[in-house]
């Protein structure tokens, strides 16, 4: 049953006037009504291609927190200095209405998957279908002091983009001319696996123009660089000599917030500028859902409809999925489109597609102007039931500022896709 | 067996008893096609700096890939996507992006 001009006037109207404080989004004439919590990549692109592929008939209710969306990829360019975060806040407005997809600016404080419904501070949804795409949670369990608000100014983790980039963008700026910087790098599987380099290299690229004579220490938790490493041990030693001291298994055990100074298992560093980047879990809506069920950190799926594996009529996206594929934004708008489209077809009767294709690429920048890509085609394995990586993916030969135009490419075309 | 995974299954072995026919093919391409929104805009419409795919000749998208993938076009990624897909998913996507129209893509306009 197609739903008619009238009513999707009714539904937009409905979403303003109802945004907050009421929540009791009339039932209308559709096949049925899915909550997308989290506006991020993966939960905007879910919404807007249900809404698309459904050409309207599923109604979408999205509940996100934040007033922008606010891309973290490119934005380590603010601290290499060639950004503004500015450029990389967006508003929701054009997605909204474009699509039809009702919005509720909003926290979810609990998850019943009984009765199927959405608890928020100011009110409740009740759901056919969940998509949970809360992005990441940070773990403090080994790093208690770093667990509370201030110790997060002191020692930012800018690893979702906002203020906290802007944040330590400012510690760099204010940092003594022969000053170190200490980043700390989490165990894999954490969100974006070259960005922690990608943000090496931008702090580097800042220091050499501004504080020739400052250095870099990165502590990285993982036995070596996690993605691209050949590009960035290169790119560093090319166009950073003697800046970056790279040190290997370097797990942090105790973070001084006071002094910056940071333990691990072999040595005590102090740092003038300290970035912590936390180990990570599955956002905190997932954890309400009941759908964290792998070590206690991710979500496990079907990967043909992203549905989880514990709690049925509940779908996860994005960086929240447990996979051997990484957690980078167009992988997430990949899983969203498949989970969209699974929805669809399972609300439509038709059959689901067996066997998924999808696409990954990621761009790391090494200055303000060259990027490399890692991009690899992922296909559905019957057998394995995962998706695997096919033959013919990789990484660029070298960083140039061809792909750092692409990069910029990429970038404009996947906002306008995610938020248009 | 939960009753969800039963529905599931049931629209899976929908795909496999009926042969594969275009609604079928159409589930699989248009997520296919989707995931190439990254770089080449909603439905292959780019907002600027790579090729609109969006109406794009059939013929021209199929030999552009099918030489990216032989290596017989030099590129600096694209070769990377082309070698993960079969010739018949290159024709089927040459076939899907040349029926979407064009239109005017939308630069999402940033806050600052």
């Amino acid at each position: 049953m197609a739903i008619d001009r009238r009513d999707f006037l009714k539904f937009s109207a409905g979403a303003t006037l109802l945004a907050h404080p009421v929540l009791s989004f009339a039932k209308a004439r559709t096949r049925g009504r899915v909550v997308v919590i989290g506006g991020g990549y993966a939960g905007a692109t879910a919404a807007k291609y249900l809404r698309m592929w459904s050409e309207g008939t599923i109604e979408v209710v999205v509940i996100e927190p934040n007033q922008h969306f606010i891309s973290c990829p490119l934005s380590n360019l603010v601290l290499g200095g060639s950004k503004h975060i500015g450029e990389l806040m967006f508003a929701y407005d054009q997605l909204k209405s474009q699509h039809g997809i009702q919005w509720v600016r909003d926290e979810v404080t609990a998850i019943d998957s009984q009765t199927r419904t959405v608890k928020m501070t100011r009110g409740q949804l009740s759901y056919d279908r969940l998509i949970v795409a809360p992005g990441v949670d940070f773990i403090y369990d080994q790093l208690p002091t770093l667990q509370g608000i201030d110790a997060q100014i002191a020692v930012p983790h800018a690893w979702k983009a906002g203020p906290q980039t802007v944040n330590l963008q400012k510690q760099l700026m204010a940092m003594a001319d022969n000053g170190v910087f200490v980043i700390s790098v989490p165990k894999a599987p954490y969100r974006c696996p070259p960005g922690p380099y990608e943000r090496i290299s931008q702090v580097a690229f800042y220091l050499k123009q501004h504080k020739p004579k400052a250095k870099i220490i990165a502590l990285d938790a993982n036995p070596e660089i996690t993605s691209k490493k050949g590009l960035f041990t290169k790119a560093w030693a090319d166009l950073y000599p003697g800046m970056i001291d790279y040190r290997p298994n370097s797990s942090l055990v105790d973070v001084d917030i006071a002094t910056r100074t940071v333990k691990t298992e072999f040595e005590t560093v102090k740092a003038d500028v300290l970035n912590v980047i936390p180990p990570q879990r599955a956002g905190k809506p997932a954890q309400m859902a009941g759908v964290v069920n792998i070590d206690k950190r991710w979500c496990e799926v079907d990967f043909l409809t992203y549905e989880s594996k514990v709690a049925p009529n509940i779908h996860i996206v994005g960086d929240a999925v447990s996979a051997a594929l990484p957690k980078s934004a167009h992988m997430a708008t990949s899983q969203a489109r498949i989970c969209a489209s699974a929805i669809v077809c399972a609300m439509n009767g038709q059959p689901i597609d067996p066997s998924p294709v999808f696409a990954n690429t990621c761009y790391s920048y090494v200055t303000d102007k060259m990027a490399m890509h890692v991009a690899h085609v992922y296909r559905y394995d019957a057998a394995k039931r995962v998706m695997v990586a096919a033959e013919g993916g990789g990484v660029s030969d070298k960083p140039s500022e061809q792909e750092g135009d692409y990069a910029q490419y990429w970038a404009k075309n996947i906002w306008s896709d995610v938020l248009t | 067996m939960q009753k969800h995974d039963m529905t599931w299954m049931l629209l899976i072995s929908l795909m496999a008893f009926g042969s594969a026919n275009a609604e079928d093919d159409a589930i699989h391409i248009r997520t296919l096609a989707a995931s190439c929104a990254a770089c080449h805009g909603t439905n292959g419409n780019s907002v600027g700096g790579t090729p609109v795919l969006a109406g794009l000749d059939q013929g021209h998208f199929t030999s552009q890939m099918l030489a990216f993938r032989s290596g017989e076009r030099a590129s600096t990624v694209m070769h990377r996507h082309a070698k993960g897909l079969t010739p018949a998913e290159i024709e089927q996507l040459a076939h899907y992006f040349a029926a979407q129209p064009r239109t005017a893509a939308i630069t999402p306009t940033p806050v600052e």
